[in-house]
């Protein structure tokens, strides 16, 4: 079309430029759509799975309309203390992003201020070891501290995901407060730690909501520290939801429940902070 | 009170980072370095540590468990990073348009990869069995013959890829998505009016345009995907047999299932090295690119 200067166009030739385009238009969101479903058909498997009965989650062919069942639900919740597994995930998780904050906040805001690079490629190392590492020694530590099934032990450990998590977010919102305002402060006669917290915390206030909600949300999902330094006491919902797995004769609609259940806070969450998540993924290496 | 204020507003550059290394110092590097001491240990959790020097790391390199461990990681890895690349790379470019629900579609791309692991592994893994799984009336509803799976450990860990593949490539196409708005158009339109292609547009503006986000995804995508436990374990526990044990899943079931602290740390050290290794060589790679 943008050579129509030197070919003459018919109206014919028009027309089919113009059915062409409208094909290939069509074709592309077919193809949008495709991608989609494959996306989100696991999701909607879970939620399927989790409101039919045993009969028909172990049918042949899959049942596509049936009558939704919450006994799935009842039984997971119910017999399995899901509960009780919900309110240890609950309290850790909530306990390592504030702890997380404690320490990750005072930490990307000097490096925001500072310039320390050397100290933003510390923190990488939680980034690039793998997680495994870490839990031989801790193990031993613990065990030997007498810490293992304590909220301190997954606590601690848990930090380790959502503090770089929490120190990486923040760097560029505290980079985005204006050095003018501190330094207006500080003609005022206010110390460092007043101008941090009288006024770059309530400016990055935005910045740490999306943090805390992205450490949180690393904490409940996180299993291997989990599996091995909790007990009977401190297990969270997905150390409980594995070990669910092991028993005998598999409870499909059993485990569908467990699924959403675990996922459900998860997704309401991502709502919240989506244009964050892929900043959290990569923490500053897009920037960088 | 004012003086105690003074120091601290003379010495905050170290004193505002310091509670954060010292959580750093001591749950993360602290355990690395105690890993090359309990690995020179023969050490059963629960008996006495005996001093061994080297030894652990003569027995991993005669271990054919150990062997076959790093040759799934990198089986698993290879495979799967550049799958997603290609797979986010395409997702990317088609979802790179003004639409209505623009921003919602990017929220369901977002939910794989923040779903809870073992939710998903579960999820996948029902979708798995051989007998009853879905994926199989899908292959068959398509005249295909039915799978086994990762119950059949030549498809193992193809099928591990798969999961990875479905959880990523959207992380990928993000990650692409937002360098593709900052491609200028106006180079666009100059190649069209010199008379380019769609292809040729796409080979000599779009890539170099994303050049560096392209090493930035392949950077974190080899990293991780060099990490991966929670699916691995949770779908398959490293089995059939060892046919899907990677490195990672190796070391874990050496110290927490068989005992053998020192042995596994020897086995970390290795995985660590991969890792490192790997990041370095990128590295260097995304340099060369900038």
């Amino acid at each position: 079309m943008s050579r129509a200067g030197s070919v003459t166009v018919y109206p014919t030739q028009a027309r089919a430029y113009k059915r062409n385009a409208r094909l290939q238009s069509a074709l592309i969101y077919l193809l949008m759509a495709l991608v989609l479903v494959i996306i989100l058909f696991p999701f909607v498997w879970m939620i399927l799975t989790s409101f039919r009965n045993q009969i028909a989650n172990t049918s042949p062919v899959p049942v596509w309309f049936f009558t939704p069942t919450l006994e799935n639900y009842r039984n997971v919740i119910q017999r399995n203390d899901f509960l009780f597994f919900t309110w240890n995930s609950l309290v850790v998780a909530t306990l390592s992003t504030l702890l997380g904050l404690v320490l990750g906040l005072p930490a990307a805001y000097s490096i925001a201020r500072f310039k320390q690079n050397g100290l933003a490629l510390a923190i990488l190392i939680a980034r690039l070891t793998p997680y495994i590492t870490y839990l031989v020694p801790w193990y031993l530590a613990f065990r030997a501290l007498g810490l293992i099934d304590t909220y301190v032990a997954l606590t601690l450990t848990h930090l380790i995901v959502g503090m770089p998590l929490i120190i990486w977010i923040m760097i560029s919102f505290f980079e985005d407060v204006p050095t003018e305002l501190e330094e207006a402060a500080f003609v005022d006669g206010s110390s460092r730690l007043g101008v941090f917290f009288r006024i770059v915390l309530p400016l990055a206030a935005p910045g740490v909501v999306a943090a805390s909600i992205l450490a949180f949300i690393f904490s409940w999902n996180q299993f291997l520290f989990s599996l091995i330094l909790s007990g009977p006491n401190t297990r969270p919902v997905p150390v409980a939801v594995f070990n669910f797995i092991s028993y005998g004769q598999i409870d499909f609609g059993g485990l569908g429940a467990a699924a959403v259940l675990i996922t459900l806070p998860v997704i309401l969450l991502t709502l919240v902070i989506q244009r964050y998540i892929v900043s959290g993924l990569t923490m500053g290496a897009v920037k960088g | 009170m004012k003086r105690a204020a003074d120091f601290f507003d003379r010495h905050a550059p170290w004193l505002f980072p310091l509670p954060a290394l010292l959580a750093i110092l001591v749950l993360i590097v602290g355990p690395i370095l105690a890993n090359f001491v309990l690995a020179t240990y023969d050490f059963f959790i629960g008996s006495a540590p005996r001093f061994v020097g080297l030894a652990n790391f003569e027995t991993a390199l005669a271990d054919r468990r150990f062997w076959n461990g790093l040759v799934n990681t990198f089986y698993f890895t290879g495979v799967a990073v550049p799958l997603q690349m290609l797979l986010g790379l395409g997702i990317a470019l088609l979802f790179n348009r003004d639409m209505i629900g623009k921003g919602f579609v990017r929220t369901l791309i977002l939910l794989p990869m923040v779903a809870t692991p073992v939710a998903i592994a579960l999820i996948w893994a029902l979708m798995f069995n051989p007998s009853l799984g879905v994926l199989n009336y899908f292959l068959e509803s398509l005249g295909l013959p039915r799978s086994l799976w990762v119950a059949d450990a030549r498809l193992a860990i193809p099928s591990l890829v798969l999961v990875d593949v479905w959880q990523w490539s959207p992380f990928v196409a993000l990650i692409l998505l937002a360098a593709l708005q900052g491609v200028p158009q106006e180079y666009y339109e100059a190649a069209r009016i010199d008379g380019a292609g769609a292809w040729q547009s796409f080979w000599h503006i779009t890539l170099p345009g994303i050049r560096a986000a392209i090493v930035v995804a392949l950077i974190l995508r080899s990293i991780d995907a060099l990490k991966t436990f929670d699916i691995i374990y949770v779908i398959t526990q490293g089995g059939p047999g060892t046919a899907s044990e990677t490195l990672n899943v190796f070391a874990f079931k050496t110290g927490f299932e068989f005992f053998r602290a020192g042995y596994a740390a020897t086995l970390l050290i290795f995985l660590l090295f991969v890792v490192l290794g790997i990041a370095v060589l990128l590295n260097l790679a995304r340099r060369r690119v900038a």
